[in-house]
């Protein structure tokens, strides 16, 4: 064990972090859940990619630097440092990007993941249907081979980043004959193509964040698919592994907040009345940093060849809840202004502090509810009875 | 930048659990608590055989020269069995103080050679502990005045024995005149040192609160298997299983911030309070939280006297306010944290908090 940072490490963070300073934007970028918004997050992809900053993890030859996990985190923690813009493309570079690498053929990865590095192309994931939420083996939306093609159609719901986005990654029953988790396949479809029709579900901020998507004879060539027929569901799981596990949420976004909550308090310190909220400042920095420690000890068993299975699931509880618990505790410092929206005259300070409230009731439910990540632990980590 | 321990570590480790689990089960701990001691010698020694009261004892007085990283996961092992001995205690928290001293003070570095060769035991008071442990099976104790620290043997001093919850738990009142030669250190040296010793206590009692909560659930998610209701296993019932996900979120995230506490204290001690006081508060939240879990899914069995929970339980509940309550360190963070000049954020994880 060294818990020190080598000298090239060191290095790196003051390369990220002078990179930044010269080019994060100066005025925060507008929502990605509006047209706009979303059109100066794909700019600022493209800006990133220009300076090979993308996906640091990638190999060089698709637009990466190679970096392993730790520099990775070092990246992470200087990008939030840096409050540079929020990933519009996490679903791309996050969750398919990993997966790609492992199940993609060389070509695909050429096509696919370039593309994702280079800012050209945002996907939206496409897994969740109305009956098949928690219980995803329910899926119904087909896929049927038809010569080199599949054509689809079914339903997709929860769609993030889908009214946007150029690509949808989904889970289709590719065998019509099959039953839960057998007969599915991992497919990419192109938003755009004939017979896909997207329709906006507004957030609880009010802006579409994510969508319903109807597949309506849809034709795509089988070069589309991820890994072999019938492989779906394994690879979905593959890559419910990083977006529970280690790569969506990295823990520099919530040491980014709690600090910012640290701050909040000291200013506010000699107008608090609730006695609780001191203690759920501290506590929110240490659980902050734990996460942040656990992730430094996962990053360092990966690279010395290790995995990481349902231990993922603690991982999504924890961060999840720690994101609830600071932006409650800021909402409690704010008192009777925490309920304004920023751009009443009245808010004065309040930030975006009610923006990630809002967003913090989500992670509990998004990427398998915690109810789930429970069963998985309870079951697969601990070993209790299924039935 | 590695954050795991090495194989040679983890191997020890295994070798330490693997005669843990084989010579402390809760039989044997039943059976320790009907003798006069409580403790017994024969497991002394052989803990002694296995090296283990000769790591942290620096190799110029017979020891193996090792830190409070390597000895960090066995202590997590001492926890999981609910070890009664004061191996933690004698072994982490006793030696290195007396180690500190050995150079100038000719009796720490014989007392040192002694521990290692399982000759002597030492007990420590500390003003954050009401009581002293293990004082009556201790050869010779350390004992802190103010400023100063005192080492006296046992019959230089009277004990009056007060009795824990935890029927494993021997703890004393300790009576003592102390005199300029049993001083070992005094001033500005004396209080660096007792600082050093708290922390090494705290997170002594840390890595054995990580070991217990493990272990509680470990017990329950047996029980939960084997018992039946309504014609099925009561942990297949959901409450339960959220019951034991719970502890396990809590444990796993005690584990890292246990393990920097460890590395912050062998490699930079004077910067060592926040790390430590972090890692005993979850500590002992994992561990109470486990405790109220496992015999909630007990049910009237948990509460009784012959099954064995409470053997761990009670350990729990008395090592989470050893070596200072969740209050002392909680109070520790919130001073550091909350003054205006505390450098905080990412890229400072590991940088000289506390």
């Amino acid at each position: 064990m060294d818990l020190n940072y080598t000298p090239e490490q060191l290095a790196f963070r003051q390369e990220v972090r002078q990179w930044l300073a010269e080019h994060v934007p100066a005025e925060p970028l507008k929502s990605f859940d509006t047209a706009e918004g979303f059109e100066q997050h794909r700019q600022w992809e493209k800006t990133l990619a220009e300076g090979n900053w993308g996906m640091v993890t990638w190999p060089k030859e698709y637009g990466g630097r190679g970096c392993n996990l730790i520099e990775w985190l070092i990246f992470e923690e200087e990008y939030y440092r840096a409050k540079a813009p929020l990933r519009v493309n996490q679903n791309g570079i996050f969750l398919l990007g990993p997966t790609l690498m492992e199940y993609g053929t060389d070509e695909q990865k050429q096509r696919f993941i370039t593309k994702m590095a280079s800012g050209e192309e945002m996907w939206a994931q496409g897994w969740s249907e109305p009956g098949a939420g928690s219980d995803m083996a329910a899926i119904r939306s087909k896929a049927i081979r038809d010569g080199d093609e599949y054509v689809i159609n079914g339903q997709k719901v929860w769609s993030t980043r889908a009214v946007f986005a150029d690509w949808v990654f989904c889970i289709f029953r590719t065998d019509p004959e099959s039953e839960r988790h057998h007969g599915l396949s991992f497919i990419f479809v192109p938003l755009d193509a004939p017979g896909v029709t997207v329709r906006p579900i507004p957030q609880l901020d009010g802006l579409p964040g994510f969508a319903e998507i109807f597949f309506d004879d849809v034709r795509v060539p089988v070069q589309n698919r991820l890994g072999d027929e019938g492989q779906g569901w394994h690879i979905a799981m593959a890559t419910a592994g990083f977006e529970r596990g280690l790569m969506l949420r990295s823990p520099a976004r919530f040491q980014q907040t709690a600090k910012r909550l640290v701050e909040l308090y000291r200013d506010h310190q000699n107008d608090i009345l609730d006695l609780s909220i001191e203690d759920a400042v501290v506590k929110s920095f240490l659980d902050a940093e734990a996460y942040a420690l656990s992730t430094y000890q996962t990053a360092s068993r990966l690279i010395k060849g290790g995995k990481i299975g349902a231990e993922a699931s603690l991982n999504k509880i924890f961060w999840s809840e720690l994101d609830q618990k600071m932006h409650e505790t800021a909402m409690g410092i704010l008192g009777a202004r925490a309920e304004l929206l920023p751009h009443s005259a009245a808010a004065g300070d309040v930030g975006n502090w009610l923006d990630g409230f809002l967003f913090a009731q989500s992670g509990p439910i998004y990427a398998g509810t915690n109810e789930i990540q429970r069963n998985i632990i309870a079951e697969r980590l601990l070993g209790m009875p299924r039935k | 930048m590695d954050f795991t321990f090495t194989e040679d570590q983890l191997l020890f480790r295994d070798s330490v659990k693997d005669f843990l689990q084989g010579e402390v089960t809760a039989e044997t701990v039943r059976n320790l608590w009907d003798t006069e001691s409580g403790r017994s010698d024969a497991l002394w020694q052989q803990m002694v055989e296995l090296g283990l009261t000769a790591m942290l004892v620096p190799e110029a007085y017979g020891g193996l020269g090792m830190n409070e990283l390597d000895f960090v996961l066995l202590a997590v092992e001492s926890g999981r069995v609910a070890l009664p001995e004061p191996l933690v205690e004698t072994a982490m928290v006793a030696t290195p103080l007396l180690a500190s001293l050995a150079q100038k003070d000719p009796r720490c570095a014989s007392l040192l050679e002694k521990i290692a060769t399982g000759e002597a035991r030492v007990a420590v008071q500390h003003s954050v502990n009401a009581l002293v442990a293990d004082a009556h099976i201790a050869d010779w104790l350390l004992l802190p005045q103010g400023d100063q620290i005192h080492l006296l043997a046992r019959d230089q001093v009277s004990l009056i024995a007060q009795d824990s919850v935890d029927p494993s738990r021997k703890l004393f009142d300790v009576e003592w005149q102390g005199s300029d030669e049993t001083c070992l250190a005094r001033g500005a040296e004396g209080v660096a040192l007792l600082a050093a010793t708290l922390n090494r206590g705290a997170l002594g009692a840390a890595a054995q609160l990580v070991g217990l909560a493990e272990a509680m659930v470990q017990i329950s998610v047996q029980y939960t298997t084997d018992r039946q209701q309504f014609g099925k296993a009561i942990g297949t019932n959901q409450a339960l299983k959220h019951h034991m996900a719970d502890c396990a979120v809590k444990s796993e995230f005690a584990k890292a911030p246990l393990y920097r506490a460890a590395y912050t204290l062998a490699t930079r001690p004077e910067h060592a309070d926040f790390a430590v006081s972090h890692a005993k508060v979850v500590a002992g939240e994992a561990a109470l939280l486990a405790a109220k879990n496992s015999i909630q899914s007990h049910g009237a069995m948990g509460y009784t006297w012959e099954c064995d929970l409470h053997i761990w339980m009670k350990r729990a509940w008395a090592l989470d306010k050893f070596w200072g309550h969740a209050g002392f360190h909680k109070n520790r963070l919130h001073h550091w944290l909350l003054k205006p000049t505390a450098k905080i954020g990412a890229d400072k994880t590991f940088g000289e908090q506390g």
